[in-house]
């Protein structure tokens, strides 16, 4: 039967498939050696010199997050969910990204550090930029490493490659290019993956929907499965009670949408690394304002095609051999033919090397300047540092590898190990806001409020088992396996906030201020006074003002939220 | 003026090549294959993508990408920002 062959996930890949794909993997390398030109010192290799154009800056910005584990989970949420996804972009990135363009990137180009860890170090003390270093470079090498066990397995079911090989080979190609190129290797790669992910996933769309009977076509069909037709509403169900799988309003706007949408946004360096990286503060500041119309757009390249998997094959998801991470791989295998299909298979390849390549080029950075420089080798020539860059860039892919085949034998420890890390992200926002917005914050409290939120959000996540509110239906299930875990990780995030907010002010009370002059450049109405005069700095033409952009953006998102409802 | 120690080398990253004649080729060439792919499309191919012929609409759309980067490369070449003399 057609129907029945066409729900294996084994791609038929031609020889024109293959040469797209050689071509493809030939450039990448490509692109590592002739980036490796352009490096002669440290910040060359780790921030590309800072000398990026803003559309460049920009659509790394957005393609650093546009990893394959994105968007097979967000078609699978799609899948899952419904439309009710879409809050994990509109208002779960895009308000974050405007912030972060129009008010915090002042703060960290201007003041010239080069990781945001090393912000913490001069607004906080050494305690504070060692726990951070520390937590976000062994998250950033584990998380390659489930990127890279991620690929594995669909390599494995798509093109039949043994799991060991589909791992070690694509290591070996961002390997490459990351350690010859630096972070200009993975920029230039991140911007080429992002129009071939794009050209990618587009065909899935338009197929999709012409196979489904169009727009109405895909409602009606929807409506007959379990998700119901409810799934095209965002908001449905987000009152209190809760019926909506994402659970109450509460949690969406304040724990997703603010406390864990700034937190990643605002303060992770694997993306504020690609501002960083721009030529100046106006391309840096529209670094993330520019990666947020991409934004905006991405998921109807991800939750249609997941509706319309669900469409095509009722049974995804309910069980074990077709689950919802399959829609992408499933759409592409019955919907494109020979030639569409290489270049979404390159798509897909490509966004599993942008998730790994992305983490490990913010990895080096942060374990080099944050840790080796600042903690055991100090003092050094520069050269000697772009020396331990490249060596830690290779240490980094190892531990990657490593990293994925313990993930291919013990699954479950990896999303322990998942879990931990975002125990530790959920407080950050609480501290840097605070810190860049009031003089008064004392060293000691950064690190107090960081270590207090972390706990308070990991006490919660052991709380919440026993609240019956975090249940549908209210009913409380002994194994825990009904609870309704984002729900439970948005409320987490607001606890790990708030208990932040809380210690960070009673340990600054307790505690003298930092003197003014070492928070020149930090801090809110404490201008540096070696930076350029305001007014001999040359006026933006119209179309690259921040604000536009930050407000156009808003108003988009806004719009879109409108018609959506 | 550079007050930097002496022991730090220059930037090179001036140096570095312009993206957009990478991206202009690469969608060039695969807009070019996937448009002649499109136009000797077979029925099992059109039948497979619902009656569209995907290829040859992603094949223009691709050269059409290919073709503005390479155009807007070779209008608005880079230009190296010279520092101010002082």
């Amino acid at each position: 039967m057609a129907l029945l062959a066409s729900q294996t996930l084994s791609l038929d890949l031609n020889v024109l498939d293959y040469g797209i794909l050689a071509v493809y993997f030939a450039l990448v390398v490509t692109i590592g050696l002739l980036a490796k030109r352009a490096i002669a010192t440290s910040e060359d290799f780790f921030l590309s010199g800072r000398s990026l154009p803003a559309w460049v800056t920009g659509i790394a910005f957005v393609s650093a997050n546009l990893g394959a584990i994105e968007i097979l989970g967000m078609a699978a949420n799609g899948a899952q969910y419904g439309m009710s996804t879409v809050h994990f972009y509109w208002i779960g990135a895009v308000p974050a990204m405007v912030f972060l363009g129009l008010v915090m990137m002042p703060f960290y180009y201007g003041s010239g550090v080069r990781s945001v860890p090393e912000y913490l170090r001069r607004r906080f003390n050494r305690p504070t930029h060692l726990f951070n270093a520390l937590t976000f470079a062994t998250s950033s090498v584990l998380i390659a490493g489930v990127n890279l066990f991620a690929l594995g397995i669909v390599l494995q079911a798509t093109l039949g490659w043994p799991l060991w090989a589909a791992i070690v080979v694509s290591a070996l190609f961002v390997l490459v290019y990351i350690t010859l190129g630096g972070l200009s290797g993975a920029i230039y790669n991140e911007v080429l993956q992002f129009f071939i992910i794009i050209a990618g996933l587009i065909p899935i769309l338009v197929v999709g929907l012409k196979s489904v009977g169009g727009w109405s076509g895909l409602e009606k069909a929807v409506a007959k499965t379990d998700l119901g037709a409810n799934s095209f509403s965002t908001w449905q169900g987000t009152g209190i009670p809760w019926s909506n799988a994402l659970g109450d309003w509460v949690g969406i706007v304040f724990g997703l949408g603010f406390v864990l949408s700034f937190g990643y946004w605002t303060t992770n360096f694997a993306e504020v690394q690609r501002a960083l990286s721009a030529k100046d503060m106006n391309a840096a500041q529209r670094t993330p304002l520019i990666g947020a119309f991409p934004k905006i757009f991405i998921p109807f390249l991800t939750i249609i095609p997941g509706l319309v998997a669900l469409a095509l094959v009722p049974k995804l998801g309910k069980s074990d051999s077709l689950p919802y991470n399959d829609a992408i791989p499933l759409m592409m295998n019955q919907l494109l033919p020979n030639g569409a299909l290489g270049i979404a298979m390159a798509g897909l390849l490509a966004a599993f090397m942008a998730g790994m390549a992305a983490n490990v080029s913010s990895f080096n950075t942060v374990f080099t300047y944050d840790i080796w420089q600042e903690y055991i080798r100090p003092g050094r020539p520069d050269g000697y540092y772009l020396r331990v860059g490249r060596v830690v860039t290779v240490l980094g892919v190892l531990i990657g590898i490593v990293t994925a085949f313990i993930a291919s034998g013990y699954g479950n420890i990896m999303e322990y190990i998942q879990m931990l890390f975002s125990f530790f992200n959920a407080p950050l926002f609480a501290t840097f806001i605070i810190a860049m917005f009031w003089k008064r914050v004392s060293p000691m409290s950064g690190i107090a409020g960081l270590a207090a939120g972390t706990a308070g959000a990991a006490a919660f996540h052991f709380w919440a088992f026993n609240l019956s509110y975090f249940y549908p239906g209210g009913v409380i299930d002994p194994a825990h396996a009904t609870i309704n875990a984002q729900m439970v990780n948005f409320y987490a995030a607001i606890m790990a906030f708030l208990v932040d907010a809380v210690v960070t002010v009673i340990v600054t009370y307790m505690g003298k201020p930092k003197p003014v002059e070492e928070l020149a450049g930090l801090v809110w109405g404490i201008p540096d006074p070696s930076a350029p005069d305001p007014s001999t700095v040359p006026k933006p033409v119209w179309w690259q003002s921040p604000k536009l952009l930050g407000f156009g953006a808003l108003a988009l998102t806004a719009g879109l939220s409108l018609v959506f409802l | 003026m550079s007050n930097e120690e002496s022991s730090t080398p220059e930037s090179a990253s001036s140096k570095l090549f312009d993206l957009r004649v990478l991206i202009g080729g690469l969608f060039t060439v695969y807009g070019v294959v996937l448009t002649i792919v499109g136009i000797l499309a077979s029925e099992a191919a059109l039948a497979k993508a619902a009656g569209i012929n995907i290829n040859l609409w992603m094949g223009l759309g691709m050269l059409a990408l290919g073709v503005f980067f390479l155009f807007w490369w070779r209008l608005r070449p880079l230009q190296r920002d010279v520092p101010p003399s002082d």
